[in-house]
């Protein structure tokens, strides 16, 4: 035991050792009311290490080559066979792999919905969420590349259609833009070998570094909890966070736990259902890419799905899908901007007015109802559904500015603004009833919606009802 | 000199130059990064023409042929085929393939060569994302209203295209399947990619 402490005293004066563990861990206070929610954080690390480690043994074995073996197969697909088959237990570390994909945004998108529930953006937690954000591109981006890999039908259709939008910039952008990300004309070969080393190496690099500044600005302002609480304006004479505990033992216990349910629930997915019915590995994708023929239906993987529906809710104009590109584009980015268009004084959902509620029930049920129809065959009635749903996902994000605040006044642009969100409203739905195809009754109900929703959440609180918050207590509750 | 007479505006000054210098360097280091995501001088080299032996070709039937690695249809269309064409004019978005992009020898409205004048010649990737339509022939694609004279169907967003390629209105895809320079070595046989020298 001496020994012990000896070597560490012997590690502490070359490196900052027990000083690390005790801000991170053992003297980093964490608020004590942490619920359900709060898993989510910890949980997307443990899915970063089980994606590393999985990926890196899967890169023993893949070998990123489009050309035709001598059986007329591609070297990519055959070598993920070889790994399904071939490899001992190949077929684990690769549906590890896959379904950690799908794990991972299930995860990230719980993790953000705590943090849009109790303001985990707000001051000043701005750069916490900011990082978060780039995280998400990132993830979004390696998990897009790392799809292309096994060479199936849906990896190179769909990297086909996800790198034509680049092509719809206009200005004499876009083409050249995409030949240069493809690296060829068409999706190829040199387009396999870019994305294996941006997935394998590029990406992953900047995932890291990002998520270690999110823990390092986190753990420099502090967390969040439910109630919204700043625990470090009530510390006691030692210095510690009244309402705080120690992140380690407490939070450490209490992640295992979530970890461990969460592993049985993961596992249950590689072992019984690794391509969870064509939700997590798409069907297509067993048949080696043919550059000849498209599947007969394509859809992105589940994760993009809403932001695919927003794409193709919105028609072309001047002969081109670049809008539809911009409004998917932006449909990312408003979450960025999070932080300054919530006025509110205060933090949690749970002091919150019910007009806010509402608007964060409309954002998750348009989110997920965008996602569905992101997967499903397109049809006239859905895209007019779509284009309701895309205007409550905005209308969440864009309103909020109204909605959120407490009193009306000093409201900069507020008219021009309202005027101009109005305008978009108006211009949709004259588009709707311009669209024979779909039934009066649905064009009628989607109208006295959209009508309505805009009043509520954006009229009536720019120019009437300011929202009334809940006094929130001095300490935590529970 | 002596120490307290540090000359603050020559200090600032050579910083500034260096730090510039320094900038202008790093800032030329990202064009070799830049240009080695170009495509290679091998991936602009492959693209030799595809020559295509036809002669099994069927009236009505459909030949997809790799070129590019895109697919290349060639089409050997019916005369009823041709003549549906002209009924269909109201209902597509550039008629007269102005917008579109196809040779010269093809502006025309069956798009094809004027020797050849039922067979026709396209890039089979749909100008909208990049997915490869299907050939419906006869039966119409799911949703589609009546009038239905043959044509193709983008699965991925639904953009109709007839026979001679060119795009229906109201659909996603802007303009008419891309047409590639071709010729006609001899009655069943066509050199795709190249024009050069009698058709």
């Amino acid at each position: 035991m001496n020994m012990m402490i000896a070597f560490l005293g012997w590690v502490d004066d070359r490196f900052p050792l027990t000083k690390m563990w005790k801000e991170h861990l053992s003297e980093y206070y964490a608020p004590k009311n942490f619920n359900f929610w709060y898993y989510f954080g910890s949980l997307a690390l443990v899915v970063l290490v089980l994606q590393i480690a999985s990926g890196i043994f899967l890169t023993i074995h893949y070998i990123p080559d489009a050309t035709l073996n001598e059986n007329g197969i591609p070297v990519a697909f055959a070598s993920v066979e070889y790994i399904m088959r071939g490899v001992e237990w190949g077929w684990f570390l690769r549906y590890m792999h896959s379904t950690g994909a799908s794990a991972f945004f299930i995860v990230v998108y719980l993790h953000m919905f705590r943090g849009l529930m109790y303001g985990s953006y707000k001051k000043p937690r701005e750069l916490i969420w900011l990082f978060g954000m780039f995280i998400y591109l990132a993830l979004m981006a390696e998990a897009f590349m790392g799809y292309l890999l096994p060479w199936g039908q849906m990896s190179y259709w769909g990297a086909q259609v996800i790198v034509n939008l680049f092509a719809s910039v206009p200005f004499g952008i876009g083409e050249p833009l995409s030949v240069w990300i493809r690296g060829d004309f068409v999706i190829s070969d040199a387009t396999l070998n870019r994305f294996f080393a941006f997935h394998v190496i590029a990406v992953p690099l900047v995932l890291i570094m990002l998520v270690a500044a999110h823990i390092i600005a986190l753990h420099e302002v502090g967390s969040g909890n439910p109630d919204g609480i700043e625990i470090k304006k009530n510390k006691g004479a030692d210095g510690i966070p009244l309402d705080g505990i120690p992140f380690h033992p407490y939070y450490t216990v209490k992640d295992i736990m979530g970890v461990v349910v969460f592993l049985m629930g993961f596992f249950a997915v590689v072992f019984f259902a690794p391509t969870m019915f064509g939700y997590f590995i798409e069907v297509p994708n067993f048949e080696p890419a043919n550059p000849l023929k498209t599947p007969d239906h394509i859809a992105p993987v589940w994760y993009y799905t809403p932001f695919y529906a927003m794409l193709r809710a919105v028609p072309p104009m001047f002969a081109s899908q670049f809008p539809g590109v911009i409004v998917m584009g932006a449909a990312i980015v408003v979450l960025f901007f999070l932080p300054w268009m919530d006025k509110s004084p205060v933090k949690s959902i749970r002091y919150k007015d019910l007009r806010t509620k509402l608007a964060m029930t409309g954002f998750v049920i348009s989110f997920v109802l965008l996602g569905y129809f992101g997967v499903v065959q397109a049809s006239p009635v859905k895209t007019l559904i779509a284009q309701c749903g895309t205007l409550v996902y905005f209308g969440y994000f864009l309103y909020m500015p109204f909605y959120s605040r407490t009193e009306i006044t000093a409201t900069r642009f507020r008219t021009p603004l309202v005027a101009l969100y109005t305008l978009i409203t108006f211009v949709i739905i004259a588009w709707w009833w311009q669209d024979v195809r779909v039934s009066d009754v649905i064009r009628s109900a989607l109208t006295i919606f959209t009508l309505a929703y805009t009043v509520y959440f954006l009229i009536l609180p720019a120019y009437s009802k300011p929202a009334v918050v809940k006094a929130v207590p001095e300490r935590v509750t529970k | 000199m002596s120490e307290d007479a540090v000359d603050q505006d020559k200090r600032r000054f050579l910083i500034a130059l260096t730090a510039g210098t320094g900038a202008v360097g790093a800032a030329a280091m990202v064009v070799p990064f830049v240009k080695a995501m170009s495509p290679s001088a091998r991936a602009k080299a492959a693209g030799a023409p595809v020559e295509v032996d036809f002669s099994k070709l069927q009236t009505g039937e459909l030949l997809v042929v790799e070129w590019r690695k895109k697919p290349v249809w060639i089409l050997k269309r019916t005369d009823k085929n041709l003549s549906d064409l002209a009924s269909l004019e109201d209902k597509l978005t550039d008629v007269n393939s102005e917008v579109s992009i196809q040779p010269d020898y093809t502006k025309n409205k069956p798009r094809s060569r004027e020797d050849h004048k039922n067979i026709a010649v396209m890039v089979g990737i749909c100008t909208h994302l990049g997915c490869s339509p299907k050939h419906f022939p006869d039966l119409a694609p799911a949703g589609f209203e009546d009038g239905w004279v043959g044509g193709f169907y983008c699965a991925c967003h639904g953009s109709t295209f007839d026979l001679a390629g060119r795009v229906y209105r109201g659909v996603p895809a802007p303009t008419n399947l891309v047409i590639p320079k071709y010729k006609y070595l001899n009655d069943t046989t066509v050199l795709i990619g190249e024009d050069e020298g009698t058709a």
